[in-house]
């Protein structure tokens, strides 16, 4: 391929990047639950663009392998297997309360991703040239920033999402690194995000069937502990 | 070099005369997808002519900044044509008096201008619309900042008519993620400033939830067609910065002839009529943001013009 081309693709896998790297922030920030996993659907996308960009531009097939999983799994079957398993009502509705406002969650997620920049340099240096671009650094802050997003987050759907940004970022920084991970461990990992997002589900419809809410930042003291209903608490039905 | 002179008043002519129609076929536009008719294109400039032709009224409690500010508002904009490429991509007679953020001064003298006055007459409704003016316009401040350092540190210059060429040369570089996150920090900004939609609706007219009409609502006359002529400008102007600096040089002047640059009239309009019918869809899609809202709005234009920002500073 002429130097051009090589050139627009890696240019075209740092967009993906930095495009991923604003769902991320998106995911921190934005109140609706819907809004949340249209974000986590478009972070995927970007992932598997880029991990597809990559296979293209170093001619491995095992990063198209990993585009493909990606492609199916979550975009596709996460938000299927999340709809099906946790109570319909949590879509509809908004976050009233984050731990902390939008523009001081933004503030410190922007900390975050700088931090992760300083961290990302000196490993992305470590590996060989024509491997080095911005996805580590990226990656970690999307790590980072999935982290984060369960700390802020109170509702269960949009923390299982940050979990899952979380693998997302570990992805994106891998793809760069390793550019023949054995496709077996890109299934199995699929599989247990899948899993994960199963269980997940059905734990937040039982949480909701039993406390009436999904809002679990609330939930900090044991119900028969508590002598009478503390202040926020939902007192079961 | 007089012929550089000549295309340089030729610039400043297009944005006096384009600068309504471009107004006209917006709200035009935004009618239509509402299914309604809506007003002529030419409207603006018939609005214009009446308000020339009528009598002007000024308060006489109101100071020499009330009756000062209309021609300031008038002229920024016309000034800050010179400075940037609007017809052509090759630096003309004056483009060197002022860089992007010279230009960023003299707009925003306007604007200043426009909140004393508003505060001037002491009406109710103009100090209000005045304060958030200024709330909107400190909040943009810090990604205006980054989104012009960011740029000159791309271009290795602050004169628009060098960074230009900085985005197609290669063409690769126009996906550079440090390109692509400044476009849309500066789109952003341009619905916060131009007072659009999910910022401030600008055909509202309930005193009480302006932020940018109050500012002319004590106005009348000649004074009132002036201000009314120099928001058209700045936000054609802002389109032409937009347009022709940051995204693309495509449309524009090459050669050193009247006839070229003639062309380019036409491909420039054609360029703002793909943008304003993307405003129109984000008008028509969006609502209008509580005034606290804005703060979130505006930092998540902060955020994307960091973002440019890194991805740009933190090159592997």
């Amino acid at each position: 391929m002429s130097a051009a081309t090589n050139q627009m693709l890696e240019n075209l896998n740092a967009l993906a990047g930095g495009l991923f790297l604003l769902a991320a922030f998106g995911m921190v920030a934005t109140r609706q639950a819907r809004g949340c996993l249209n974000l986590f659907i478009t972070q995927s996308l970007l992932l598997a663009a880029s991990a597809a960009l990559l296979g293209l531009l170093h001619k491995s097939d095992h990063l198209y392998g990993v585009a493909v999983v990606n492609l199916i799994s979550k975009p596709l079957i996460v938000p299927w297997l999340l709809r099906k398993t946790s109570p319909e009502e949590i879509y509809t509705r908004r976050e009233v309360n984050q731990v902390l406002n939008i523009p001081t969650a933004l503030l410190i997620a922007l900390a975050l991703t700088i931090l992760a920049y300083f961290l990302g340099l000196p490993l992305s240096n470590a590996v060989e040239p024509e491997f080095r671009g911005p996805n580590v650094s990226i990656g970690i802050a999307g790590l980072l920033l999935g982290a984060f997003t369960l700390t802020v987050r109170r509702e269960a759907v949009p923390l299982l999402l940050g979990v899952l940004a979380m693998e997302n970022g570990a992805f994106f920084a891998g793809i760069a690194i390793a550019r023949n991970l054995p496709m077996l461990v890109e299934l199995a990992i699929a599989t247990d995000g899948l899993i994960i997002v199963f269980i997940m589900g059905v734990l937040t419809r039982a949480v909701q069937k039993h406390v009436g809410t999904t809002a679990v930042g609330e939930m900090a003291t044991l119900k028969e502990a508590a002598a009478e209903p503390v202040k926020g608490e939902v007192v079961a039905k | 070099m007089s012929r550089r002179i000549i295309f340089n008043l030729m610039q400043v002519l297009v944005v006096l005369v384009f600068a309504p129609l471009a107004s006209g076929v917006l709200s035009r536009l935004k009618e239509m997808v509402q299914s309604k008719h809506g007003p002529s294109i030419f409207q603006p400039y018939r609005d214009l002519w009446k308000l020339f032709h009528k009598d002007e009224i000024v308060s006489e409690d109101s100071s020499w900044i009330f009756r000062f500010t209309p021609y300031i508002v008038f002229v920024t904009p016309v000034f800050v044509a010179l400075l940037i490429p609007v017809l052509t991509n090759y630096p003309l007679f004056f483009a060197f008096m002022g860089d992007m953020l010279g230009g960023g001064f003299v707009l925003s003298l306007g604007g200043f201008f426009a909140t004393l006055a508003a505060v001037d007459t002491a009406n109710p409704y103009g100090p209000m619309g005045a304060s958030r003016t200024r709330m909107v316009g400190f909040l943009a401040e810090p990604v205006f900042m980054i989104v012009f350092f960011t740029v000159s540190f791309v271009a290795g210059s602050t004169v628009p008519y060098i960074v230009q060429e900085k985005w197609v040369t290669p063409l690769a570089n126009f996906f550079m993620p440090s390109h692509v996150l400044l476009v849309l920090a500066f789109l952003m900004l341009i619905l916060a400033e131009g007072g659009r939609i999910p910022v401030d609706n600008p055909t509202g007219h309930f005193e009480l939830a302006m932020i940018d009409e109050s500012k002319s609502l004590e106005y009348s006359g000649r004074g009132f067609a002036l201000m009314k002529w120099g928001g058209y400008m700045k936000m054609f102007v802002l389109m032409c910065i937009f347009l022709n600096v940051l995204v693309t040089p495509w449309g524009l002047a090459h050669e050193q002839t009247l006839g070229a640059v003639l062309v380019a009239i036409p491909l420039v309009l054609f360029k703002m009529l793909c943008f304003l019918l993307v405003l129109v869809v984000i008008e028509s899609s969006l609502s209008k943001l509580r005034l606290f809202r804005i703060s979130e709005f505006l930092g998540a234009a902060f955020i994307t013009s960091v973002a440019a920002m890194i991805a740009r500073v933190f090159l592997p």
